[in-house]
């Protein structure tokens, strides 16, 4: 019989010994699922919530108060806060807390919980439901949204027993912090709430038969990928955000730095390797370096850090790393083999491998092949000097520039999608782990504020920056948030790149689609006097020389404060590969 | 994932899940999200508690098939996954046909068939007869060719089941 090597070791599993471990302060008694829930969020140590009341959760809203501790922030939209919750946890590596009603409040967090599925953020957001009787009978607000959520969580419940709701609150809040952090979506009825049960304190342990994430990767494998690297000529390492989340900052850079191996960071790793560094590469793929993309090709080794070879990172998969040997290390067993084979597969938690990997390597130098891979780099560094300065104009590259400048390494920068996010990721230089949150797989227009709200109440120390840098599409689609940060003092700062069209679809209607600019156009408000309407502190920058005065006074402005910048309607990021092209044949220049 | 080529072949994967609300859903709905070929997909009890035993048929390359199994292992539900193809299997399949006989020689035909075919007659009308057979699906497959030109009224498919052979188990530890 061929039994599968189970690759998560299915063994007896509880959650004890880790080191998330419930604080048991309470008194046993009789109590209502409302108060239940408070009890256990307070547990885990929740101290803020984003969430919007509705008729199912009333009875929950009923017993908020008794509450203190429980911060609970009134979003403007349940996505938005979804949103503020798993940046929140991203930028904690807490699990982020989120709350909607039943019917449109669940299914406004759809995308929020999809956002942090694609980008393995410990999220857990709580849904109310109609009462259990009346289930499937398409009540007032009624959804499944269990269903409707079943393939974008990494688990979901429906509580139907206020017995129930602690165990299922444990596990939902394990789940979704550990092994490959995710979204967990806890369903719970209005009658759940109110029913009363003997609660015996939130359980310190829970059982999950079918869930054990190895964190420990095969010693063999290990040994072998250390034998790979000692021996190779042209090694790589291309990591993702599996570094951030397994907090592996100081492995990585003793593993580069040991073996002198250059260091690729794919969008959403970005920030857990210094930028500066001078082994760091920056940002492969599809907006990423020529030197980086042509340092994977000729790479004999690629290291592969708790990465999946997105198709933004890959391009054409037939001409990815086509001579390469590949070592993929990485807590998910389904992600090693998916896109790229794997020559040696390690199956475990970055930090745990890589403290043991390390001990293995050898010191090393790979003066020609780092010297190779600078030739590449000039014509890139060029190309960036000439976007840089531009007169009479106001670049948007110049502006991040700029920004880095004033705000200083410490700064954490949130982004919306598109252009802008692309040009974030190119120049400002990521000095602070965890200090660039982006929603990278999902691509999802309207994170930047809410994401940045979460940020700034995640981050206790006021002398840290929180920016969001937004485009003007990006922008709209979750601009009701500036309320929020009014009613509750979320010192946010927003940075919006105005250029009056939604950019990147406009660049591949440019490069791809004859030019014909079909819905890219879009207006806004006067985003000045919007900000205002809202009591909020705003600006235009249309000038090079006002930059820098201009994100220095917003950055010290006690508030929350907006800063408009009008940058050119044809502005592209560059280089770029086409969709489903080889990462060896980048465009650098617009015709 | 869902093209198919040259490379393909018929797994057969048993899978332990424990009994939760929608487990099924899920892993149904995984087949659907990421384009799976199942053939066919039986479920029932075991002799642990809470535990259900799934038997898949899944055609596929044997990377398809591989990161198949992982994605079930990410299934919370999911307890053990075996790919028993390269055993020495025992696979069975049950189907009950009601096929028409309204000739008396037709009907000494259908009867002579299902002796041949260890089938057991479960019903007989004026003008139909029904049969259950148990055996591998090639045996099914071979009665159900038989029976056609009778002219088969309904019929009904468990899809297959599987253990292996020796005093070797599989169970959900």
């Amino acid at each position: 019989m061929t039994m599968i090597e189970n690759p998560i070791g299915k063994a007896a599993r509880t959650t004890a010994g880790l080191p998330i471990q419930a604080d048991n302060r309470f008194t046993p008694r009789e109590l209502d699922g409302a108060r239940i829930l408070c009890e256990c969020l307070l547990a885990e140590g929740v101290e803020t919530m984003f969430g919007y009341p509705g008729g199912v959760l009333l009875p929950l809203y009923q017993v908020l108060g008794e509450y203190p501790e429980l911060r609970h922030i009134l979003v403007r939209h349940e996505q938005a806060g979804g949103h503020a919750a798993d940046a929140y946890g991203r930028v904690t590596n807490k699990v982020g807390v989120c709350m909607g009603t039943s019917g449109p409040g669940a299914t406004n967090l759809v995308t929020a919980i999809a956002t942090a599925h694609m980008d393995s953020s410990p999220l857990v957001a709580i849904t109310g439901q109609v009462g259990r009787a009346m289930i499937g009978r398409d009540s007032f607000q009624e959804t499944d949204i269990t269903g409707i959520t079943l393939p974008i969580t990494k688990h979901n419940w429906l509580v139907m027993d206020t017995k129930d709701l602690a165990e299922t609150i444990k596990k939902a809040f394990y789940l979704a912090q550990s092994g490959r952090p995710g979204p967990v979506l806890v369903d719970i009825p209005k009658d759940v709430f109110q029913s009363k049960t003997y609660f015996a304190g939130y359980p310190t342990e829970v059982k999950l038969r079918g869930y054990s994430p190895n964190y420990f990767g095969h010693g063999r494998q290990i040994k072998q990928a250390a034998i790979m690297i000692n021996q190779a000529q042209r090694p790589v390492i291309l990591h993702g955000h599996g570094v951030t989340t397994s907090g592996a900052y100081q492995e990585l850079a003793e593993l580069a730095e040991k073996a002198e191996i250059p260091v690729i960071s794919t969008l959403q790793g970005l920030s857990a390797f210094p930028s500066a560094h001078r082994l760091s590469l920056g940002m492969p793929g599809m907006h990423g370096g020529i030197h980086a993309n042509h340092a994977i090709n000729e790479s004999d080794v690629l290291i592969a850090i708790g990465m999946r070879f997105d198709d933004r990172v890959t391009g054409n998969l037939k001409t990815f790393a086509r001579n390469s040997k590949v070592i993929h290390i990485d807590i998910d067993p389904a992600e090693i083999g998916k896109n790229v084979p794997a020559t040696i597969p390690i199956v475990g938690d970055i930090k745990n491998v890589l403290q043991v990997l390390n001990k293995s390597v050898e010191e090393k130098t790979h003066t020609d092949w780092l010297a190779k891979i600078a030739e590449w780099k000039l014509r890139d560094t060029k190309r960036r000097a000439a976007e840089m300065d531009r007169r009479g104009i106001l670049p948007p590259q110049f502006i991040i520039q700029q920004m880095r400048q004033v705000l200083g390494g410490e700064a954490v920068i949130t982004v919306d999608v598109g252009q802008h996010q692309m040009w974030v990721a190119q120049h400002f230089e990521f000095e602070k782990a965890n200090s660039f949150i982006s929603s990278g797989g999902l691509g999802t227009m309207g994170f930047g504020l809410p994401a940045a709200m979460g940020c700034r109440l995640a981050i206790k120390d006021q002398n840290i920056p929180v920016w969001t840098v937004t485009g003007d599409g990006g922008f709209q689609m979750n601009l009701q948030e500036l309320a929020t940060c009014v009613q509750d003092d979320i010192h946010v700062k927003i940075a919006i790149f105005n250029n009056g069209v939604l950019g990147m679809i406009r660049q591949w209607q440019s490069v791809f689609h004859d030019k014909r600019y079909h819905s890219t156009p879009i207006s806004g408000p006067d985003f000045v006097k919007l900000a205002e309407a809202y009591g909020i502190k705003a600006w235009r920058v249309t000038e090079q020389s006002e930059v820098a005065r201009v994100i220095k006074e917003a950055n010290e402005w006690p508030g929350p404060a907006l800063v408009e910048f009008v940058i050119p309607e044809a502005e592209m990021v560059m280089p770029m590969v086409p969709p489903g092209g080889s990462n060896m044949d980048a465009i650098e220049e617009a015709e | 994932m869902a093209i198919a080529t040259a490379n393909q072949t018929l797994h057969t994967i048993v899978v332990y899940l424990e009994d939760e609300p929608g487990a099924l859903n899920r892993v149904v709905s995984l087949f659907r999200r990421r384009g799976y070929n199942i053939e066919s997909l039986s479920v029932g009890h075991t002799e642990e508690a809470n535990i259900s035993r799934m038997t898949l048929a899944v055609r596929g390359e044997d990377e398809v098939i591989e990161q198949f199994t992982k994605q079930l292992y990410k299934l919370l539900e999911v307890v053990k996954v075996t790919d028993v193809t390269e055993d020495s299997t025992i696979i069975r399949e049950m189907a009950i046909i009601k096929v028409t006989a309204d000739k008396p020689e037709s009907r000494a035909e259908i009867m002579q068939f299902s002796e041949i075919f260890k089938a057991r007659v479960l019903d007989v009308a004026a003008d139909a007869i029904t049969v259950e057979i148990t055996g591998p699906e090639e045996d099914v497959e071979r009665f159900f060719a038989l029976l056609r030109r009778y002219g088969i009224k309904e019929s009904v498919r468990t899809g297959r089941i599987a253990i292996a052979r020796g005093s070797v188990a599989n169970s959900a530890i």
